[in-house]
């Protein structure tokens, strides 16, 4: 049953989806770079600040699980073939979950680490440690699958984007432009709706 | 000192103590000052422990402790406030729970043992405080600043050979370069030792 009518993700999806998109592929690029820095010192302060944002980016792609759950998204557009739709169906839910996933993972890495460190996000509000019991076992499995998901689902976003930035300069629909604030933002008579089979 | 005082059951008691206490009238007003009683040169020997606690938000916090360190103390006799204390202490020997928290305080993140390898105190002034304790003020120099610094002396056990002392303090740690950590860790190190002294 589809609540979307109109042929734009709206407002609410497209803010939440493309300030995770900058969150998360930033945060890939400061988890790599903050394992660079040589000074001790920085590089804590660099995971603290890691970590703060992971939080953040936790709660935005809760949210958007949510909003995805409750109001749907438009029908794929009709020139996509049924391999496009499912494939494009399942890397967004693949991204969707690895924007869960990967600050689960990182949480689970801060709480069963043995240095103990709080987690204080953004120096205004103690996170609790997931109830894991902390060993040097558990720190190693939790950093190597942190890492491991993150970069695998960075690796799936740029896939992502390349087909989407594909879909606008190469093949010239809409699928990019339903991603984008400007039709969402125009008043709903006059909305283009592409789509034919609204009500399916 | 407290030791000589016997709780009296009765008055027949309290008279008879007060009968046994003036007759030992030579030494009683001495070991009410267990400080001038125990004047000399003393050396602080390595069964001393030197603990320090920092807390941190949300509860618990880094217990440690140094292995190395030595000093010395003069007790004037006389006049208490002329009395002396210097001690260095070796961070590289520093405890932790966690041989990679151990190996952090070491960097020049917190101590940099490569560039400075002693933290000192010199006492500048003893004031006392009661019949047993004293506060001691100082200098304790670290990673090559210096700062005054306070602490709280109780004597502990004694003999003709040999006195204790538990001694505690607090020092904020940001003036000495090693802020690192704050606000999740306390800006306090909360000193707890217990310095043994033998005669020289
Ligand atoms: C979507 C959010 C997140 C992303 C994309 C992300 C990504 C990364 C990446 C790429 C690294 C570097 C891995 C490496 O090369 O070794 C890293 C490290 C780390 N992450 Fe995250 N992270 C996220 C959230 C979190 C959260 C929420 C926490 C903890 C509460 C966290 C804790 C850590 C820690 C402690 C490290 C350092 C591990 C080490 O030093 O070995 N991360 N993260
Ligand atoms: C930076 C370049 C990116 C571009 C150009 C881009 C573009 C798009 C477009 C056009 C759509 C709609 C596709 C359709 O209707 O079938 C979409 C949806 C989606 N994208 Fe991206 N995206 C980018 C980055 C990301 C990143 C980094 C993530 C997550 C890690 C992500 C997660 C999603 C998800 C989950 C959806 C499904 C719709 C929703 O639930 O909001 N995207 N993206």
């Amino acid at each position: 049953m589809p609540r979307y009518h109109e042929n734009t993700y709206g407002i609410v999806a497209i803010a939440l989806h493309w300030t995770i998109a900058l969150l998360f592929l930033g945060q890939i690029v400061f988890g790599f770079s903050m394992e660079q820095v040589k000074s001790l010192a920085l590089q804590f302060e660099l995971i603290q600040w890691h970590k703060s944002f992971g939080f953040l980016i936790l709660i935005l792609a809760f949210l958007r699980l949510l909003w995805r759950l409750a109001a749907g998204r438009p029908q794929p557009p009709a020139t996509l073939s049924r391999v496009e739709r499912v494939a494009a169906e399942t890397v967004q839910w693949t991204l969707l979950i690895a924007t869960l996933a990967v600050p689960l993972a990182g949480w689970a890495l801060a709480s069963t680490s043995t240095l103990g460190i709080p987690s204080f996000a953004f120096n205004l509000v103690v996170v609790p440690h997931l109830p894991l019991t902390p060993s040097d076992e558990a720190e190693a499995f939790w950093r190597e699958t942190h890492k491991l998901l993150a970069y695998g689902a960075g690796m799936l976003a740029i896939g992502h984007a390349a087909a989407a930035l594909a879909h606008h300069f190469v093949l010239r629909d809409d699928v990019l432009v339903r991603m984008l604030p400007g039709r969402a933002a125009r008043p709903a008579t006059h909305r283009v709706t592409l789509e034919t089979n609204d009500d399916v | 000192m407290s030791d000589h005082v016997p709780t009296p059951a009765s008055a027949g008691k309290l008279a008879g103590w007060v009968l046994a206490a003036s007759l030992l009238l030579p030494s009683a007003p001495a070991s009410a000052d267990a400080l001038s009683e125990a004047a000399g040169n003393y050396r602080i020997d390595s069964s001393s422990k030197i603990n320090f606690k920092v807390d941190q938000v949300g509860g618990g916090g880094i217990k440690g402790s140094f292995g190395s360190y030595s000093g010395s103390f003069r007790i004037d006799g006389s006049n208490v406030s002329k009395s002396k204390v210097t001690i260095t202490l070796f961070p590289k020997s520093v405890k932790a729970n966690q041989a990679r928290m151990e190996d952090f305080l070491r960097s020049d993140a917190v101590f940099d043992v490569a560039n400075h390898p002693e933290i000192t105190f010199r006492s500048t002034s003893v004031t006392r405080t009661g019949d047993d304790g004293a506060r001691i003020d100082g200098v304790l120099t670290a990673r090559g600043k210096s700062r005054k610094a306070q602490f709280e002396a109780t004597v502990g056990k004694r003999n003709g050979k040999a006195i204790s002392f538990r001694v505690t303090g607090s020092i904020y740690r940001s003036p000495y370069g090693m802020d690192v950590g704050t606000p999740i860790y306390s800006n306090v190190v909360q000193f707890d030792m217990t310095l043994n002294g033998t005669r020289k």
